[in-house]
């Protein structure tokens, strides 16, 4: 997604905003599309929430603190699981791991006179598409520019859970039948567009997949929680893939 | 065993904003180590491989209905690519083959 933001012609085209104000507005603007897309997946992830049990307000807290799909896809599995407080915290750090690559790479965005602050600020604002956004501007980063684009990201995302949690039921069971696999469908958007264009991630996605389906149909590994298979499979397979063909640019 | 959502929550939202937060606090170099940096590029993927298969298959009602939109996804985002219309399009799925299974 980084990639067609980049190459996005409204950011070719446009001048760059000269003041914080502008910047805003810009965030805004950018950040609609992001606001439309989140809805639809987090509606879905509200209907699992209420599956496992949650709120319309534990929900809402889910949501507005974590904003991340996958990892929040585990964080019910890991609640619905009652798994313990070790396998909580290693699971979300396998989960979301590629947000601690963003993170080292936005720290690289911002300018020696943005106060500290700011990178409290921006750590909050991580996701794929707000770190694919912010990342693709020119020069240095304005926080201000990726707080709008945050802000209506996430009233989308919390929106969006809260919605699934309270309407979920009343939807016709074709529907949320239907619902529960936009978050998969979010993650192949995610994982096959790289896929198409580097035959090794294509390989990587394909024995990952095949891994997995193993680990599911075989006795002795088809017992082991969820969690702690996608934190085996990820450290091991990711870790093969980093001998055979280390990246030369980060 | 953490029965309390609030806590689970809690421990949850604070781990994935540390994961966010401790690489803006304190790096401020590029990393070194290659072996890390390449196991990191790579992480996204596997991940998300995994917790799409074999789930998006049983997710639903009928296994049929999972296979489609399993098919259509990866054709869909091969093709087009865009976070929502792979999403809708793999919705549309299931509830068109639902009406027929």
């Amino acid at each position: 997604m980084e990639k067609t933001t980049l190459t996005d012609p409204r950011n070719a085209s446009s001048t760059l905003p000269s003041n914080r104000r502008d910047w805003i507005l810009r965030g805004f603007r950018d950040g609609f599309p992001i606001c439309m897309g989140y809805f639809a997946v987090s509606f879905a992830l509200g209907i699992e929430a209420k599956r496992v049990g949650l709120t319309a307000f534990q929900s809402f807290l889910m949501s507005t603190g974590m904003v991340a799909s996958a990892g929040e896809f585990a964080a019910l599995m890991l609640i619905a699981s009652r798994a313990g407080v070790f396998e909580m915290i290693s699971t979300c750090l396998v989960v979301n791991l590629r947000y601690f690559l963003m993170s080292c790479s936005l720290s690289q965005k911002l300018s020696p006179a943005t106060k500290t602050i700011h990178r409290f600020g921006i750590a909050y604002c991580i996701t794929d598409e707000i770190f694919g956004l912010s990342s693709a501007v020119p020069g240095w980063l304005e926080p201000f520019y990726t707080y709008a684009i945050t802000l209506v990201s996430v009233a989308g995302w919390s929106g969006g859970t809260v919605l699934g949690v309270l309407v979920g039921n009343i939807l016709p069971a074709a529907a949320v039948n239907a619902l529960s696999v936009s978050l998969y469908g979010m993650f192949l958007a995610i994982i096959i567009p790289p896929a198409k264009h580097d035959p090794f991630i294509g390989g990587l996605v394909a024995v990952s997949m095949a891994v997995s389906f193993l680990f599911a149909l075989l006795p002795l590994t088809r017992g082991i929680s969820s969690g702690f298979k996608v934190i085996l499979l990820t450290v091991l397979i990711a870790g093969a893939a980093a001998v055979i063909r280390p990246v030369d640019e980060a | 065993m953490t029965d309390n959502i609030y806590i689970s929550l809690l421990i949850m939202c604070l781990t994935v904003y540390m994961i966010r937060l401790l690489p803006l606090l304190f790096l401020r170099k590029p990393i070194r180590s290659r072996f890390f940096r390449s196991f990191l590029y790579y992480v996204p993927y596997v991940t998300l491989a995994v917790m799409t298969f074999p789930a998006i298959v049983t997710a639903t009602d009928h296994l049929g209905s999972g296979i489609a939109a399993l098919i259509v996804g990866l054709v869909v985002a091969w093709i087009n690519g865009d976070l929502f219309v792979v999403a809708i399009s793999c919705c549309a799925t299931v509830f068109l083959t639902g009406l027929f299974l």
